[in-house]
Order: C-alpha cells, then sequence, then structure tokens
C-alpha cells in the first residue's frame, strides 16, 4: 500500500478510534454499566465517576508504560545477556564496557558535553535575553537567534560543516586563516581533544534560542520596583543586572539548565553526522548507535549507563514537581 | 528601564552592536547554506559562498584548431580563439570571455600570464591573449588532433537552480519528502488526542493516586529515548509490525505523550474554574464539559504542542533510523541526508546544501508563521 494512502488511513483510524473509544466507553458506562437509574442510582453514579477518569487515562497510560516503562526494565533485563540474548552473562556486558577505550572516551567527552553545552547556552541565551530587553528591534533579534531551534540537529550538523569545510574556498574558519596568512587549511573536525568543542558549537547554537526565550520571560517578572530602588541607590546597570536580576531568575536558570543537560546525553544526531564519533569525538549516545543492530545486549547497557546518568536529575525534577503541587 | 532615574544608558550604542553582531553569528551559517544552494557546483569549490555576487576564475581547458594551421617560413602556425572551441563554448555562450593566464598541462593550468609568448619546448611556443585569441607554433607538422590548450579565465557570478533539480529528481529526495510528511502528520495528530483525555483527567478530576501519576509524567519527560529503541523494536518484530510506518507512528505517538500530558495539564489547570463548575452544576457530565468547554479553551496549548511534535518528529533522526526499514524507498530526509548523501556524496556541496535546505525549509515556515504558540508552549513547559 502507497505510505501516503497508509498514512491518511491511519489519520482517520487513530483519531476515529480515539474519538470513538472515548465516547462508547462513556456511554457504556453511564447506561450499561453503572446506570443512573433501577434501585440505588446515585451509588451507580458514585461508582461511574470513580471509574471514569481511568477510562480518560487508559489510552495515556497504555502508551507511556508500554514504550517508556517497559523499556527500563525491558533494557537492563536484556543489557544481562549476550549478543545473541540466548546466554546470561549478568554484569559481563558492563564490564566489556568499561574495558573498551571507545567507552571510556565517550563517557569522558559526555562529561564535557555535559559542563560545555548547558554552561554555554544558557550563558548566550542570558546574554541575548538581556540585551534584547529594550531594543526596538529586539524582537525580531530574538526570532533571529530562536530560529536553529527549528531546524534538525542533521541540518544544523551540515550547516557548521560548512563552516568547518577543510578548504578556504568553502569554509569560513580556513578563510579567516587564510586572510591571516595561514598557508594550509586544517581540518578543525580532527584536531585531537579540541574538535570535542567545535561539535557542542553546534548544540549552542541550537540551544541558545530556547533558553533566550525562557529566560527573557523570566527577566520580564523581575520586579521594577526592586530594579527602581537599585537605581536610586545608584547601582550601575551591571550591579543591576548582576545583583538584582540574576538572584531573582535563578530557579528559572536552574530549569533551563537542567533541561538542556538532558538533552545533551539524547542528542547522537551531530557527532553522526559530523565525525561519525572518529578523532576521538564519541559520545554515549552515538557509541550506543554503534552497537545498535549488531550487538543488542552492548546497546542496552550503554543506554542504561545514559538512564544512570539522567537519574538524578529526573528524581530532582519530581522533588520539584511536587513542592509546585502542595 | 535604565530611563528611570532620568538618565539614559550610555551602554545603548554598545548594546546595538552586540545583538548586532550575536544575530550575525547565528544567522552566518545559514545564510551560507542557502546561498550555496544557488550556486553552480564548480563556482562553490572556486570561492567562498560569500564571493558569491563576484566573478569567480575557474579554469577551462580546449583544443587549438588545427584544420586552418599554416606553414609559415618551417613552422606550422594554428592560429584563432579559444572561445570559439566547440569543448569551450559550454561554458561560454557567448564567445566571449577574459583569460587571464594559461598553460599546456593539465596539472599547471595558469603557468603564464595571458599575452606572454610560451616556450613550451621541443620548438613549440604558444601564446594566448587576453580576449582568446592564440598562436601556437611547432617546428613539426600536428598531428590528427590539435593541440590542448589551457587556461583560466574569469566566468561572471552564476546561480541555478540545477542543485535544487538534481536533488528532488536524481536522488530519490522527493520521495524522502514524501515519506517524512507521511511519518509526521499522523503522529503529530495521534497523541493530542488521546494526551487531551488524560490532561483533562489529571487536571480536573478526583480520584486516587492522582499527584502519584503527574509525578511520574514529569519524570517521564526526562527518560532517554535510547532506552525504548532495542526493547521496542524487539517487540514490534514479535507482534509482526515490525521496521514499518505503523511502527515509527506508534513509537512518536508514545515518546511524545510525556510532553503533551504536561503541556496540556499545566494550561487545563489553569481555566476557570467557575466555568467548569457551572457546567457541571448544569448537569454536564465529564465528557461534556471536556469536549464542550475544556478542548475548545484549550487551543492555544493544543496548538503549542502540535508544533513541537511536528518539529520533532520532522527533524527526528534516531527514532526514524530504528523504527523504518533501512530501503531506500521507505527513508526519511534526515536519515537520506546523513546515511546517503554525508556518506557517497560527501564533496559535492552544491548537492548537500540543497538537501539540507529542503529539509529544513518547512520547520522553518511552521516556525516563523507560529512562533507565538512556539513562545507559549516553552513558557507553559519550562518557566514554573
Amino acid at each position: 500500500m502507497n505510505p501516503m494512502v497508509q498514512g491518511i488511513l491511519t489519520i482517520v483510524i487513530g483519531v476515529g478510534g480515539c474519538v470513538g473509544y472515548f465516547y462508547f466507553a462513556n456511554l457504556i458506562l453511564d447506561k450499561f454499566i453503572f446506570p443512573a437509574t433501577g434501585p440505588n442510582p446515585g451509588h451507580n453514579i458514585n461508582r461511574a465517576n470513580q471509574v471514569r477518569p481511568w477510562l480518560f487515562l487508559f489510552p495515556a497510560i497504555f502508551a507511556l508504560g508500554l514504550y517508556l516503562v517497559y523499556p527500563v526494565i525491558g533494557s537492563f533485563w536484556r543489557s544481562l545477556f549476550n549478543r545473541e540474548g540466548s546466554e546470561f552473562i549478568g554484569m559481563g556486558n558492563y564490564t566489556a564496557l568499561w574495558a573498551d577505550e571507545q567507552f571510556t572516551t565517550s563517557l569522558f567527552n559526555n562529561m564535557l558535553w555535559v559542563i560545555v553545552v548547558p554552561a554555554g547556552a544558557t550563558f548566550f541565551g542570558l546574554l541575548a535575553a538581556q540585551l534584547t530587553d529594550r531594543l526596538k528591534w529586539g524582537n525580531i533579534a530574538k526570532s533571529l537567534i530562536f530560529m536553529p531551534m527549528a531546524i534538525s540537529f542533521v541540518g544544523a550538523s551540515l550547516i557548521w560543516k560548512f563552516v568547518y569545510a577543510n578548504d578556504a574556498d568553502i569554509g569560513m574558519i580556513n578563510a579567516v586563516r587564510a586572510m591571516l596568512g595561514a598557508d594550509t587549511p586544517v581540518d578543525v573536525l580532527q584536531i585531537p581533544f579540541w574538535n570535542n568543542f567545535f561539535l557542542m558549537v553546534i548544540l549552542i547554537w541550537i540551544q541558545t534560542g530556547f533558553a533566550m526565550v525562557i529566560l527573557s520571560a523570566a527577566l520580564r517578572g523581575v520586579p521594577e520596583d526592586t530594579i527602581e530602588a537599585a537605581i536610586i541607590d545608584g547601582a550601575n546597570p551591571f550591579q543591576i543586572f548582576f545583583k538584582i536580576k540574576v538572584p531573582q531568575i535563578i530557579g528559572t536558570i536552574v530549569v533551563v539548565w537542567t533541561t538542556i543537560t538532558i538533552l545533551v546525553l539524547k542528542v547522537f544526531d551531530i557527532v553522526y553526522a559530523t565525525t561519525g564519533g572518529n578523532f576521538g569525538t564519541q559520545i554515549l549516545p552515538s557509541y550506543m548507535m554503534s552497537y545498535m543492530f549488531r550487538d543488542d545486549g552492548r546497546a542496552t547497557a550503554v543506554a542504561f549507563v545514559i538512564m544512570i546518568i539522567v537519574l538524578p536529575v529526573m528524581i530532582w525534577n519530581i522533588a520539584q514537581a511536587r513542592k509546585e503541587m502542595r | 528601564m535604565d530611563n528611570i532615574a532620568g538618565s539614559k544608558s550610555s551602554l545603548s550604542w554598545a548594546t546595538n552592536i552586540a545583538v548586532v553582531f550575536m544575530v550575525l553569528v547565528w544567522l552566518v551559517p545559514t545564510v551560507g547554506l542557502l546561498v550555496s544552494s544557488f550556486r553552480d557546483r564548480d563556482q562553490i569549490s572556486a570561492s567562498g559562498w560569500w564571493q558569491a555576487p563576484f566573478s569567480v576564475e575557474l579554469t577551462f581547458r580546449g583544443r587549438a584548431d588545427i584544420s586552418s594551421a599554416s606553414q609559415d617560413g618551417g613552422v606550422y602556425v594554428a592560429e584563432g580563439n579559444i572561445f570559439e572551441d566547440p569543448e569551450v563554448q559550454a561554458a561560454f555562450s557567448s564567445g566571449e570571455g577574459a583569460v587571464t593566464a594559461f598553460g599546456d598541462s593539465g596539472r599547471n593550468p595558469t603557468e603564464f600570464p595571458a599575452g606572454e609568448v610560451a616556450d613550451l619546448g621541443d620548438g613549440e611556443t604558444l601564446v594566448v591573449n587576453g580576449d582568446g585569441s592564440y598562436r601556437f607554433t611547432s617546428a613539426e607538422e600536428f598531428g590528427n588532433r590539435g593541440p590542448r590548450i589551457y587556461f583560466a579565465a574569469s566566468t561572471p557570478p552564476q546561480f541555478t537552480l540545477d542543485n535544487y533539480r538534481n536533488v528532488l529528481t536524481a536522488d530519490n529526495m522527493d520521495r524522502a519528502f514524501i515519506n517524512t510528511l507521511t511519518v509526521t502528520i499522523p503522529a503529530t495528530i495521534i497523541p493530542i488526542l488521546i494526551a487531551a483525555f488524560a490532561a483533562y483527567a489529571l487536571a480536573w478530576m478526583q480520584f486516587p493516586g492522582r499527584g502519584l501519576l503527574i509525578a511520574c509524567v514529569v519524570g517521564l519527560l526526562v527518560v532517554p529515548l535510547q532506552l525504548a529503541l532495542v526493547p521496542m523494536l524487539n517487540l514490534h518484530n514479535t507482534v509482526g509490525i515490525g521496521q514499518s510506518f505503523v511502527g515509527i507512528w506508534m513509537a512518536h505517538t508514545a515518546f511524545g505523550m510525556p510532553l503533551a500530558i504536561y503541556l496540556l495539564r499545566n494550561y487545563m489547570v489553569g481555566l476557570p474554574r467557575d466555568i467548569i463548575e457551572c457546567a457541571k452544576v448544569d448537569g454536564a457530565t465529564d465528557f461534556e464539559v471536556f469536549t464542550k468547554i475544556v478542548l475548545p479553551l484549550s487551543f492555544p496549548a493544543l496548538a503549542s504542542f502540535a508544533i513541537f511534535q511536528f518539529l520533532w518528529t520532522w527533524n527526528d533522526l534516531l527514532v526514524a533510523k530504528v523504527f523504518l526499514p533501512s530501503a531506500d524507498e521507505s527513508k526519511v530526509m534526515t536519515v537520506k541526508i546523513a546515511d546517503d548523501l554525508l556518506g557517497s556524496r560527501g564533496g559535492d556541496w552544491g548537492i548537500l546544501a540543497t538537501a539540507a535546505f529542503v529539509s529544513i525549509a518547512v520547520p522553518l515556515v511552521v516556525f516563523f508563521s507560529m512562533q507565538r504558540y512556539l513562545v507559549r508552549g516553552l513558557l507553559a513547559g519550562s518557566v514554573k
């Protein structure tokens, strides 16, 4: 079947199925299982209202449970088996990972990414948010800095491959070097260690817009009388920014920081599309993809390592959410 | 706000310059890609895209015309204009150009400046003038074919749609474009409805375990997708879905669910309590309250999530690589670019730039036309 037709059919079946499910499940609950008639209608209505939330929640819980909760257990279980999944090898995959130089490299690189990218994106985002705040054309500027958010990681990697190209007639980096008098172009993606930072630039470039939008809203929310008071007391613009505004939006800064941190741990596209993990640029998500389809045991072990790194942030997020709800 | 105390900030011009600089840094790489995608392939490798409006010096080759060769005092002479050579005319249709340098070997095509009489050894001399006229002399008779002449000439900037034509016809990119649409649209629409019902239940219905469920959704927001790949692909294979569009629709639906529920619930909780309670007092059931009041009022949040999910599924590489078959006819654009074009045509910058631009054009249009909703969604999802 033509995938396009299949797609349209899926929309009809999917949407129709959802509407049908919700409508008929309600109908059956109200009319047949606990009808508001008979010997004690009040009791039945109460019973129906106790069941109804679960009717509303069922499809979502099913999807979440199957695709996100089950895999946590399923992946861990699978990671205890060998490549074919036939033999239980306990922690074998994990010890093998630990012995693999590629794994330690990617772990180290990942630590660099987790430190540099959120810091960079938050810093530039805060800078952009503050600088554009009172400009007449600030909204246009924000819109343009925000734009890379819409670009895929693959697209962004390609855009920056142009900038980094190993040819003074294509890559801007080498063109600038040639202008300054360098004779031979360099491939910045092959400079050991520093190439990691050139890849991080791509993600910072994408995520700065996200940080800027959120921090910009937070800066607008800073009460004006605190700033007025500071001005009257003779504070200069830098003091206002660092001593009055930043402390008041620190909570938002932390949220932005953790959101980007989580993202960093998931993005494999950039490394995959630029260096393919060569030249010492491997990170955990791309390292996992190198095992995908080849060795499920090893791949799930890497995925579980990522999960363990994410875990503290997850717990912190839940704690924050619970605090808010009270 | 600096004006409050009556003094205009002296930093204002510095701010302007800093913002201009930042915008340029953020914009220039993308502009480079766009400009490159319209440039001729030879020109891309000859000069940077920032020089696109200027003429480019490229090297060409032709043959001396020996049909009109004459003998002049013991030496054989071939004369003519290199721009009339059929081989060269492909690039210079007007029959005119400006030669800057020439040579007789492909290894060093710009050995001599135009107008200089070059001694090629073996009693041969060659001179090519700026207007393209040449004079080749030889002590021996010419063979069957005229000797090669290499030369460099500046060519005017050329902007073509050839790259687009190539990408959209030859490279199966049109198919990939349709595949991307096919993946994206159902994967955007279906989760909205499922999540909206769940969000309503979590926002406005009382039942035991509600707080725990919300905490679970918040926790699931950050679960790395990588965990789901192996177990779910195996499950898909077991139940017979395998790697297919159905599989990727289901996967995207589920992966988008935590964010959808979280965003929609945050929005629905903020709806005025009075309206919902009045409706209930008037005898509306939860189902009616949801479909007739909450859903229409939640339109902005639904739109925000739809944009997020659209951008995410359109730009996704990981899920598409794992849950779609690896055959060429079912590749989406991101996979096509990352696996095919970057690998096999790594050096063809024109094709790469064009393919990338085709793949980011639709998200950019969505982004600029719906930016308001996107920003609102981001704020609802993060600032707390």
